[in-house]
């Protein structure tokens, strides 16, 4: 059972008011218990919670580099392992050292089959260095590599399919997840720990300062994403789906038009082409993962 | 052997760091609207509210931010957030 009294995550992190990973790591914590040991890529989480001498974190914590938390995490797994030793192995990462830097030491202990639970905090850019885009960006976002404009509608390519992938590698256990839902995150971490064998989970953190909204509606964004269809909460066992949160779905305006990153698709008239598109990808996942629920006629 | 490499730091140092200096508007909890569900503890970014010994939440001002996220939340409105005199 996960302990919500679990502090591991503490006060005085320098994360911005209403910090969507900072959410993330407090409740990643209480699900994966005082029993772990965290190893951290270089991001914006790594940056707020432990400027030297400072550190938010009351469990041990190792960071590295940017590109190799999965293989510093294969690295104390297998030592632990060797001196028999139970303690658990959790990466956290953000979206650029998941989806674009450290893909290569992650394929390679998920190939190798570590016992070590990856854990992405996905804000959708490379946040702490000043919004650039990075694989996990959503179409049609306005980011300063991406930047919208008279010749540019912001990012030009989909988001990448992560969980697929590393459920393509064999991964018993694959989910997704949103701060917004914070009781459906800390179960999953729990189950991720607790499943042998390499588990991912990517979890939806909404960003104020590179989204462009205020800080005190993080839930709320979290919340429309996943009832426009934009983002699915879902659980994958060993390669299949066997869980999709399921909504009465909206449509897709009701995401975008608050948030600074898709002004432009709003400005100077509704983009109403572009629109579409982005609700197209909403409907495609809808399909893929059967979210929507079923309403009755109305008589 | 201690391996003397790398930076280390007491666990939970963070709190040398008193972020409620940065706060701009200021959570002011009702004792009598509030239900005490919990939700605001759980969802504060900072994990500064704690709870006492009547399940009422309580907000550690040295660190909290004032971003909010508790009074948008809040099922029972009972967290008003107010322009904070310094």
């Amino acid at each position: 059972m996960v302990d919500k009294s679990l502090e591991l995550f503490d006060c005085g992190h320098r994360a911005c008011g209403g910090c969507g990973p900072a959410l993330a790591a407090r409740l990643i914590m209480k699900g994966a218990g005082a029993n772990t040991i965290v190893v951290a890529s270089t991001g914006c989480m790594e940056v707020f919670s432990t400027p030297y001498p400072e550190t938010a974190w009351k469990t041990p914590w190792i960071h590295s580099l940017f590109q190799n938390a999965a293989a510093v995490a294969s690295g104390v797994e297998a030592s632990l392992k060797k001196q028999g030793r139970d303690e658990k192995v959790v990466a956290i990462c953000g979206d650029g050292a998941t989806f674009d830097i450290g893909m290569l030491c992650i394929s390679g202990a998920f190939e190798r089959g570590h016992d070590i639970t990856y854990i992405c905090y996905d804000n959708e850019a490379y946040m702490n260095t000043g919004i650039q885009r990075s694989g996990a960006t959503p179409y049609d976002a306005s980011t300063t590599t991406s930047p919208a404009g008279r010749n540019s509608l912001g990012n030009s390519r989909p988001k990448k399919d992560l969980p697929r992938i590393l459920a393509a590698h064999g991964a018993p256990y694959v989910a997704t997840a949103s701060v917004s839902y914070p009781n459906d995150l800390m179960q999953k971490v729990e189950r991720a720990v607790n499943t042998p064998g390499p588990c991912y989970i990517q979890i939806h953190t909404p960003c104020s300062t590179g989204w462009g909204f205020e800080g005190s509606k993080t839930i709320e964004m979290g919340k429309l994403a996943i009832q426009t269809g934009l983002w699915v909460n879902f659980e994958m066992v060993d390669g299949e789906v066997v869980k999709a949160k399921k909504v009465v779905r909206k449509p897709v305006e009701e995401y975008l038009k608050v948030q600074k990153r898709f002004r432009h698709l709003f400005r100077p008239q509704p983009n109403t082409e572009e629109i579409a598109k982005i609700q197209a990808i909403a409907d495609k996942n809808a399909e893929r993962y059967g979210i929507d629920i079923k309403q009755k006629p109305q008589e | 052997m201690a391996l003397n490499i790398g930076c280390a730091a007491k666990p939970g140092r963070a709190r040398d760091n008193r972020t409620g200096s940065w706060r701009v508007f200021i959570p002011r909890f009702s004792r009598e609207k509030c239900s005490k569900c919990g939700l605001c503890i759980l969802i504060c970014p900072e994990g500064c509210i704690s709870e006492d010994e009547e399940g009422m939440p309580v907000p550690d001002y040295d660190y909290c931010k004032g971003c909010g996220v508790c009074a948008d939340e809040c099922p029972a409105d009972a967290i008003e957030m107010e322009l904070e005199e310094k």
